[in-house]
């Protein structure tokens, strides 16, 4: 590959047949650094949270009065946590995963067996529709966007901080942590991401923080005096905060740390969903969907976690813990290493891990710094294809590749589900794997190589193949890519065997 | 197809052998079928098959405890699940073993590492690079070791040196033959896609037209898998990934949805498979279990033993084989967990051994060889 590709490719999300090659590809990858736009107008134009909150907390409603009205028998009461029933099959453990089921989202339709009306009703009627359009907005961002390396980097952080729409609560909400947590920060420090991130209604709810209560707080001391069944602590959050989001599971962090940050955690839930007596006791009534600091489910007391004590009250002791883990040099290597990744190899070079890792702490995780040791990284400029591309990365790539600017987002979500790698939906907080073995199985390229061709029928012909790949994949392409290439039996046909020559699967 | 852990000693070796694949195989296949079903993010044992036995249990599950009113009793300690209804009729013609209090070599509490030493079969995660099942397929005669991932990518309990297939329903439009053949062409020269691809092309010959009823639920699921492992050119190994068993909250509902689809995964595995169940071992696991109490939101946290189970014609079932813990306060594991008491190595490599007629201590080096200390266990298959 030469340097432009590279650029095009590996940091980029592909390049558009009118893209003119840039003089100097790692200025142009910097230079992105003042053109991207946190909020352009595909994405202002999606449902705001409040209202996609307010269709979460009418449904929840629905299901307490239902509850009251003891309309419900044994199993259905937990629907508020349901997940899409869709059989076993899963890859990750949280339940709805792609690989078994080649579900369009008409399919999805199928998979609500199993569930009550009510719930099917909020689904069809409500999230799938918030679901639809944030994917849109996500998909036409990238294929129009003037920063493609910081689309990618939005992706990677998304995908770092992962939440699952195959949690009923998350279908709606899930496109909203990319677009109002993870965006607004991919220029700027990892710590303010990381605040927005666990303070999102999305990871709130996705990972049961938003009903874990302190077995001390004033809440659970009133339950208790009423002879009532107490609900207690979760730890859910805490864990894959420190596993994932933070020290890696490597960190050198305990049970009891586990345990302590749960503790601390408590209390900071999602105001506006519940409308009984117990929210407005929880002062957790207001607006639907904003992240509250709940002071009588709070844990009372200090709280020790990596041999550091924090005596802070309330809201601010988990946003220490935060903050520390945010500057913990475990972070910065753990983030290190999955950036070397996803630029340089399956198996990440140790001296770019390194380089990543000084420059993460040098500059307190300053995202542009650590981005430009990227970009001055040699590994990631490997002449060599680097890494095979995921099914969201194809896909764009493949779009940006015949001129496509707006997508609908049915037949968006319908393409990367039956690739193999729904959006916003990797089944597991650990978000989509970085590695070749992942997606390029045989099963997964069949599916690429049909899927190139509904695309490139789409353009009628009017795509020549043989001029089209030198412009993607400047210096790239093999004699033996371009000779079948052009013995092609007509234009489409051309143009899918580029999209799924080897060239192009990888960047 | 042929056995490469015997033959091969180098890279050259190899090249050398893949110009010419016919290579005659002296040992003669007995054509049996293995179905490996991963449960991803920890099921609760206690939950599926529970100690109902045990005076503690009913006090430490609370609610949990009342759903086991109308499950099958296994012995006269332990209750199955009442979704469980195939399973319970596995058990009755005594081709399920259930093997309770079993754990890998995992003790701390992450599924993803705990899901890489399930399927590499390590004692660390990520200290072996390939599936320990590839690494069997190494041990059995070509025809037996014909393996198939019933999911779009290999699962890493497959991935290996051993070249094996993928196959899930797609519900795209096929690609035209003509294409596929000029794909093939692009791909001959690149060692990852070549192979990969090959594959593809075989899978999706034998495979027909499953696609239109997809595999959206359990006996779907369970339909496709015994339709790929049957036939003389169809797979004779195969692993089944399911998801969701990670019930932090609300476990009463969720788990008895999830048990319902894997009973029903099953039992259309044995009803597709017809006479061939006789000679089929089926393996479920997951890679640990859960919280030995509910935790504050109706659900369970991440927890240590769990329950594996072997169902099959060829399994030597209608028992549980635990060397029982307890539940007390002082016997959990760390206080909180059920204590692994079994070695779940131990069973797979026993259970593989005996079904294939192997040796058991040369299966256990190769399945597991960073266990020093495997043992593997005897008795779990009909003889």
């Amino acid at each position: 590959m030469s340097d432009i590709s590279i650029a095009f490719n590996r940091f980029g999300l592909g390049a558009r047949a009118d893209d003119s090659p840039p003089a100097d590809p790692k200025a142009w990858l910097t230079g992105q650094f003042d053109r991207f736009e946190a909020r352009p107008a595909p994405i202002a134009a999606v449902p705001p949270r409040a209202q996609v909150a307010q269709g979460l907390a009418d449904y929840l409603e629905e299901v307490r009065q239902e509850r009251r009205l003891g309309q419900f028998g044994l199993g259905q009461r937990d629907q508020g946590q349901a997940q899409l029933a869709r059989g076993p099959g899963g890859r990750r453990q949280a339940g709805m995963q792609p690989a078994m089921a080649g579900e369009s989202m008409q399919g999805m339709q199928d998979n609500l067996a199993g569930l009550p009306d009510s719930a099917r009703r909020f689904i069809r009627q409500t999230s799938r529709g918030n679901y639809v359009a944030m994917v849109q907005a996500r998909t036409n961002a990238a294929l129009t966007g003037p920063a493609p390396f910081l689309e990618r980097m939005t992706h990677f952080w998304a995908n770092h901080f992962a939440v699952s729409a195959d949690k009923l609560t998350v279908i709606g909400l899930a496109g909203l942590l990319e677009f109002e947590a993870v965006r607004p920060h991919v220029l700027g420090k990892f710590s303010d991401m990381l605040l927005a991130v666990e303070q999102h209604p999305a990871m709130l709810l996705y990972l049961d923080q938003a009903q874990s209560i302190g077995p001390n707080s004033q809440a659970s001391v009133i339950v208790a005096r009423f002879g009532r069944q107490r609900r207690g602590l979760n730890e859910n959050l805490g864990r894959e905060i420190l596993e994932l989001h933070t020290l890696g599971v490597d960190g050198g962090y305990s049970q009891g740390d586990v345990t302590e940050f749960a503790r601390a955690l408590t209390g900071w839930t999602v105001s506006g969903l519940t409308r009984g007596p117990a929210a407005r006791f929880m002062g957790a009534s207001g607006n639907p969907g904003a992240f509250v600091f709940a002071e009588r489910i709070h844990e009372p007391g200090a709280r020790t976690l990596l041999g550091r004590t924090y005596a802070q009250q309330g809201e601010g002791q988990a946003r220490a813990i935060l903050s520390d883990l945010a500057a913990d040099p475990r972070t910065a290597r753990h983030l290190a290493t999955k950036l070397a990744r996803h630029f340089a190899s399956d198996d990440p070079p140790p001296a770019m891990v390194e380089r990543l890792t000084r420059a993460w702490q040098r500059s307190g995780g300053d995202l542009p710094t650590v981005y430009r040791a990227i970009v001055d990284s040699p590994e990631a400029w490997t002449p060599a294809p680097a890494k095979f591309r995921s099914p969201w990365e194809w896909s764009l790539a493949a779009l940006r590749a015949v001129g496509s600017r707006q997508v609908e987002g049915q037949a968006a979500a319908g393409l990367l589900t039956q690739l193999g790698q729904p959006v916003w939906r990797p089944g597991s907080p650990a978000g989509y794997d970085d590695i070749a073995a992942s997606w390029a199985g045989p099963d997964a390229l069949m599916r690429r190589v049909e899927a190139a061709e509904r695309i490139a029928a789409r353009t009628g012909g009017m795509v020549d193949a043989r001029q089209l790949g030198p412009r993607l994949l400047p210096g790239a392409i093999g004699d033996g890519t371009a000779q079948a290439i052009a013995r092609a039996e007509s234009p489409e046909q051309g143009l899918a065997m580029l999209l799924v020559a080897p060239e192009f699967l990888r960047r | 197809m042929f056995d490469r852990r015997t033959f091969l000693g180098g890279s050259a070796a190899a090249i050398a052998l893949l110009a010419a694949p016919h290579v005659a195989v002296a040992q003669a296949a007995i054509d049996r079928r293995f179905v490996f079903i991963i449960q991803r993010g920890a099921a609760d044992g206690l939950g599926t098959l529970a100690p109902t036995g045990d005076p503690r249990f009913a006090g430490l599950r609370g609610a949990f405890a009342e759903d086991f009113a109308g499950g099958a009793r296994v012995g006269d300690f332990f209750t199955l699940h009442p979704n469980m209804a195939s399973v319970a009729a596995m058990h009755g013609a005594r081709e399920a073993l259930f093997v309770h209090a079993v754990a890998s070599p995992y003790r701390d509490r992450s599924h993803f590492d705990g899901q890489n030493i399930l399927e590499t079969g390590g004692v660390a995660a990520y200290a072996l690079r390939d599936g320990w099942m590839n690494r069997l397929l190494g041990l059995l005669p070509g025809a037996d070791a014909r393996a198939m991932a019933v999911s779009a990518t290999v699962p890493m309990v497959l991935r290996g040196s051993h070249e094996v297939a993928s196959y899930a329903p797609s519900a795209l439009p096929g690609a035209s033959d003509d294409l596929l053949a000029r794909v093939a062409g692009l791909y001959e020269s690149d060692s990852e896609l070549h192979g990969a691809w090959a594959q593809a092309m075989q899978t999706r010959t034998m495979a027909g037209d499953v696609s239109g009823n997809g595999g959206q639920n359990g006996a779907a699921t369970g339909a496709l898998a015994a339709r790929l492992l049957s036939g003389p050119e169809g797979a004779r190994v195969a692993v089944i990934e399911t998801g969701g068993w990670d019930t932090h909250a609300n476990q009463r509902g969720r788990l008895g949805l999830q048990l319902r689809g894997l009973d029903a995964l099953v039992g259309a595995l044995k009803t597709g498979l017809g006479p061939e169940w006789a000679n089929t071992m089926v393996m479920v696991a997951t890679e640990f279990g859960r919280t030995a109490a509910p935790n504050g939101t109706g659900g369970t946290d991440h927890g240590t033993a769990s329950m594996a189970m072997l169902l099959g014609g060829a399994v030597a079932g209608g028992r549980v084989m635990a060397d029982w813990p307890g539940l007390a306060q002082a016997s959990l594991h760390e206080g909180r967990d059920l204590k692994p008491t079994l070695a779940l190595d131990a069973v797979i490599a026993g259970a593989v051994a005996q079904h294939y007629r192997l040796d058991p201590a040369r299966t256990g080096r190769e399945l597991f060889p960073n266990n020093s200390a495997l043992r593997a266990v005897d008795g779990l298959i009909r003889t």
